[in-house]
């Protein structure tokens, strides 16, 4: 099952179990530009699975609304890019409804942003704004990189009381996996993907693979590297970095949305205010994603790239290291 | 409407009385809500006062509230209404309880939103009284939106959309309106249209023939009503909330007011003609409900009693949100997310 199918299998069991969850969006009655809405249109009928005008600001609003008013709704935003169009309806109505209310209402929401450089789709459908949501208090905060964790983490977020921004990413649609029901991720939650013991690594989304693949490399060179997708940003899984970080005595963060003010040096700072040790990010540079091939590839960490970047942290730290 | 026979007559006054003292209320309310926002914040150029009780903007609905009063006395408990910044009066002709209201204006745990949303976000969902928002425009989805889960739900709820005439030009008027018609929801949308946008009269703003006129050119059948005239706005407001209940699909007022306080309370409004604010007066809502009860047969005792029991009822609620306390400075870490909780850095 590929990751999209995932995500929809997901939903389909959401909608089956519970009435409340309705899915709303463009362009989700033919199921999705992106696969990911196929076939639930026919089986929940369309009032359940709403095709909407191009109203961004109205789709999220509404499904604050909704949300609000005894629905579960999931709401399809195409690309992050585009739910910038609904920034206010984020980030002042769905994120701050309960808090700024005394609690009387709760906004039980699943918006998708998919995230992530995207062959060839330039600077408006290329962009990770991961750090933006973090950011905001009342948001959780989710970026799946493989199929497994797409259905468990949306069967999660579904479920979820507060409004979730869930972020899948473009290139990994089409990836294949073991897709095990039920679901076995919880929010919060990272996972160790690779054992390691000279380096903590931590990454998420279509970077983990990345990270895999420069980490398998790095250890036929001798170097253990322990790689933690992180897989929900916010609330990050504190604990499990730490525990990590501790052990191995370095922390690399690496992500491929834009590393000034990433998500990345928060976690890359903690490390070092809680333990001390030394720390390294690897991100985006700060330019828009070009859309000549060999300008995209300027705006991605390839793997040899961040091979080379765990090196140089390996001996930068270990030079750090001998010198205290 | 048109009574002539003295039953009609009584009846028609009785019926007057009951809008009145809503309006009454609202004005109690406001008034004395203005009274404890005195250097309520920096701006307009007032300085701020750290005693002041009611802090922040605070928006006034004060010779507006025929239209809160008219809207909603069609409206049941169980009915939906989002509203603006410009909130108290629809909260408490939706139900909500004045104390509850002052207590929140006042910063105080007993509030309606335990002090943490204050004027512009107050808010009473057990009357299904949304929230006030303090981003122009931004309650129309969401009051779309509730109107469809509504409308999927199989809930024979309607949803009444409050905002101003400023906020007709923000995009999700336009998208709003679109949705609620091709989904033929069952929403009133009602511009409360007091001339200004701020400090700015809103027509030099304003292409085209306005608010009625935008709601028709998307398929919304829309009326303009006197909005000073509490039985005219109660009267259009019956009719356009029968067709909705009856399956109508989305219904527009265009209610016709005025601003008579500044934008905020710390607001003189220096930038426009005294003479406009006078003769505006001329039609206060209160007042000529006033002059029409009298002429419908009802006592003006009845009157001044439905003006004195409003005042009570408002004292007490000051009264109650002077004696409550704050919110727990531990309250600043609840009701924000369970996911997470705790993590606050
Ligand atoms: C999106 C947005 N832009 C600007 C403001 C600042 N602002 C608050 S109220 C207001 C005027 C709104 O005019 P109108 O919609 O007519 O409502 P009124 O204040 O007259 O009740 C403005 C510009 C805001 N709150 N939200
Ligand atoms: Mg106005």
């Amino acid at each position: 099952m590929n990751y999209a199918q995932a995500a929809c299998q997901a939903l389909a069991e959401a909608m089956r179990a519970d009435a409340r969850v309705v899915a709303l969006g463009e362009d989700v009655g033919t199921g999705g530009v992106f696969g990911q809405y196929r076939g639930l249109q026919q089986e929940f009928g369309a009032a359940r699975v709403i095709d909407t005008p191009i109203s961004e600001a109205t789709i999220m609003g509404a499904a604050v609304g909704m949300a609000l008013t005894g629905l579960r709704p999931v709401v399809e935003m195409r690309v992050v890019d585009f739910a910038l169009c609904a920034i206010d309806e984020i980030v002042n109505q769905a994120a701050k409804n309960r808090y700024m209310f005394g609690g009387q209402g709760r906004v039980p929401l699943v918006a998708r942003l998919p995230i992530g450089i995207w062959s060839g789709s330039a600077a408006q459908h290329s962009q990770s704004l991961e750090a933006w949501f973090a950011h905001i208090p009342g948001l959780v905060v989710v970026a799946p990189a493989t199929p497994q964790d797409n259905y468990s983490l949306l069967t999660a977020a579904i479920a979820c009381g507060d409004p979730v921004v869930y972020m899948e990413h473009k290139e990994l649609w089409g990836m294949q996996g073991e897709v095990a029901a039920p679901s076995s991720a919880a929010l919060g939650q990272a996972r160790v993907a690779r054992a390691g013991s000279d380096m903590t690594l931590v990454t998420w989304s279509r970077m983990l693979h990345t990270a895999l693949a420069a980490a398998e490399q790095a250890a036929q060179q001798g170097l253990s590297v322990e790689v933690i997708d992180l897989r929900t940003i916010w609330p990050w899984d504190r604990e499990l970095v730490l525990e990590s970080a501790a052990r191995t005595r370095r922390l690399l963060v690496a992500h491929e949305s834009v590393q000034a003010a990433g998500f990345g040096a928060e976690i890359a700072a903690t490390a070092a205010e809680e333990l001390g040790i030394p720390v390294k990010r690897v991100g985006g540079a700060r330019i828009p994603v070009g859309y000549a091939r060999a300008l995209e590839d300027a705006a991605r960490i390839s793997a040899p790239q961040l091979l080379q970047e765990i090196k140089l942290f390996a001996n930068g730290a270990d030079r750090r290291r001998s010198m205290a | 409407m048109q009574a002539s026979t003295p039953a009609a007559n009584a009846s028609h006054g009785e019926h007057l009385l009951s809008l009145y003292r809503t309006m009454a209320r609202i004005r109690a309310f406001e008034n004395a809500a203005e009274e404890a926002s005195r250097g309520s914040v920096a701006a307009f150029g007032a300085t701020s006062d750290a005693a002041a009780l009611v802090r922040g903007p605070l928006h006034l609905s004060t010779g507006q509230e025929a239209v809160a009063a008219g809207v909603c006395a069609n409206l049941a408990r169980s009915d939906y209404l989002t509203s603006t910044h410009r909130g108290h009066g629809h909260t408490l002709a939706k139900g909500a309880d004045t104390t509850a209201m002052m207590c929140e204006l006042f910063g105080r745990a007993a509030g309606s939103n335990k002090g943490k949303g204050g004027s512009m976000h107050i808010a009473d969902f057990g009357v299904g009284m949304l929230g006030a928002n303090g981003v122009v425009a931004a309650g129309i989805p969401i009051a779309v939106g509730a109107a469809h889960s509504a409308k999927i739900r199989g809930s024979r709820a309607i949803v009444a959309c409050f905002f101003g005439d400023g906020a007709i030009n923000r995009g999700p008027f336009l998208e709003g309106l679109n949705w609620a018609k091709i989904f033929e929801l069952p929403v009133l949308f009602v511009c409360e249209d007091n001339r200004y946008s701020a400090t700015t009269a809103t027509d030099a703003m304003t292409a085209g023939e306005g608010a009625a006129a935008r709601a028709r050119g998307i398929g919304l059948p829309a009326e303009t009503v006197d909005g000073n005239d509490v039985l005219a706005v109660d009267a259009a407001a019956r009719e356009l909330v029968a067709r909705i209940r009856a399956g109508g699909g989305p219904q527009f007022l265009h209610a016709l007011t005025y601003r008579v306080k500044g934008h905020v309370s710390v607001d003189a409004a220096a930038y426009r003609d005294q003479g406009e604010v006078e003769q505006a007066l001329e039609s206060d809502p209160l007042k000529l409900a006033g002059q029409r009860l009298a002429a419908l047969g009802i006592a003006a005792g009845r009157i001044a009693a439905a003006d004195a029991e409003a005042r009570a009822e408002i004292e007490a609620a000051v009264a109650a949100a002077h004696a409550a306390r704050p919110p727990e400075p531990a309250e600043a870490y609840a009701d924000i997310q369970d996911t997470g909780a705790g993590q606050w850095r």
